[in-house]
């Protein structure tokens, strides 16, 4: 289980986040999650509860947009979205694509954030440093 | 004074940090000329012994060959893999499920790298979380014994999804457990079409030349064309 590790990278990237704008008040996160990112959506949630004690984030809620597999069918000439991940065939014509287009997302996507009116990044977005933390399960 | 909340656009991904460095190894990896493939599995998959005697073979054919493997803990596998007489690391990760670039970026220290033809990273047995993390290298292949169940790959999608290629291993127990390859083969392709599988047993040698050839292939493959460089799961047309 790492989803604590990625829950524990989405704080400190929305801590520096918040912190750039002047100490503003995080209310919540919104994360675009794949079907073929690894990550278990209950286990991240719980790992996100657990992590924002004690942090600037304690009480913001983690809403999760669940992206399907997309695959690319060449039969079709289109994008396709897949009715299972264990089977990677297009749904239209059946014909077998291992050309993943959309699936994969782990992506911090934006913040809902309450701040002062004057409160803009006074500087242009840096690199985030991510924490470093991991566990198993 | 507070306003009402606003959304703020983010868009990073999370694991930006690993697949940025991930990145930089991969170049690091092509500049000292060195292929570099990852093995993934589940526990007890047959990886340690296959990379063993894939280890002997190929540094009896002249190849320069070296290994990091990752597990909670102990050094029991390294010291298997000693035996082939190549260089090799332990990665302790202790209560850490799966290797990340960094782990790999700081075990390669004191190594020089311009001195192999090929580096191995044996991952943390586990069928889950290593599929998150890119570690900079050119091939990863999983491993699927004959005594876990030809429906694996169904049950763990993503792993092969984001591997090149699928090892059927402990071949000798195929009869033994009554194995059903076309079962297993059909699981395979289900998850992700086109999959070359290749079948060894590490313990008898059947199948090895075969996939030495295949990873003689690949390393030859990488030296002539950038794009044979990548796993396949940063080549898709993303």
């Amino acid at each position: 289980m790492h989803e604590l590790s990625i829950a524990l990278s989405m704080i400190e990237m929305a801590c520096e986040e918040a912190e750039r704008r002047g100490d503003a008040r995080v209310q919540a996160l919104h994360l675009k999650l794949g079907m073929l990112s690894g990550v278990v959506k209950d286990a991240l949630l719980f790992s996100y509860e657990v992590a924002c004690n004690g942090t600037p984030l304690e009480g913001s809620q983690l809403l999760i947009e669940d992206v399907p597999v997309v695959i690319y069918c060449s039969q079709c000439e289109a994008e396709q979205q897949l009715d299972s991940i264990q089977r990677f065939c297009c749904p239209v014509c059946g014909t077998l694509s291992s050309d993943v287009v959309k699936g994969r997302e782990l992506e911090f996507v934006a913040m809902e954030i309450e701040a002062d009116d004057q409160a803009e990044p006074a500087e242009p977005r840096r690199e985030t440093n991510l924490a470093g933390a991991f566990m198993s399960s | 004074m507070r306003t009402q909340p606003r959304l703020v656009e983010v868009r990073q991904n999370v694991l930006k940090q690993n697949d940025v460095l991930a990145r930089s190894l991969r170049r690091r990896f092509e500049t000292a000329g060195v292929y570099v493939i990852s093995l993934v599995s589940s526990p007890g998959a047959g990886k340690t012994t296959l990379l063993e005697q894939t280890l002997t073979r190929l540094r009896e054919g002249g190849y320069r060959v070296a290994a990091l493997v990752g597990d909670l803990a102990t050094e029991n596998d390294a010291a298997r893999l000693a035996r082939s007489q190549a260089p090799v690391k332990q990665i302790i990760t202790g209560t850490v499920c799966h290797l990340d670039a960094t782990m790999v970026e700081h075990s390669l220290d004191g190594w020089e790298l311009g001195d192999l033809d090929c580096l191995f990273i044996e991952n943390v047995g586990n069928m889950v979380c290593p599929s998150s993390y890119d570690l900079g290298e050119n091939l990863r292949i999983v491993l699927m014994s004959v005594t876990e169940g030809e429906d694996k790959p169904l049950k763990y999608p993503t792993i092969f999804n984001t591997a090149d290629v699928t090892l059927l291993t402990k071949m000798d127990l195929a009869a033994a457990v009554e194995f059903d390859r076309d079962t297993a083969h059909r699981s395979i392709q289900s998850v992700r079409p086109g999959m070359q599988v290749l079948e060894v047993s590490a313990k008898t040698g059947a199948g090895f030349d075969n996939f030495l050839g295949f990873l003689e292939s690949r390393m030859g493959a990488r030296a002539v064309s950038k794009s044979g460089g990548k796993p396949a799961f940063l080549t898709a047309s993303k």
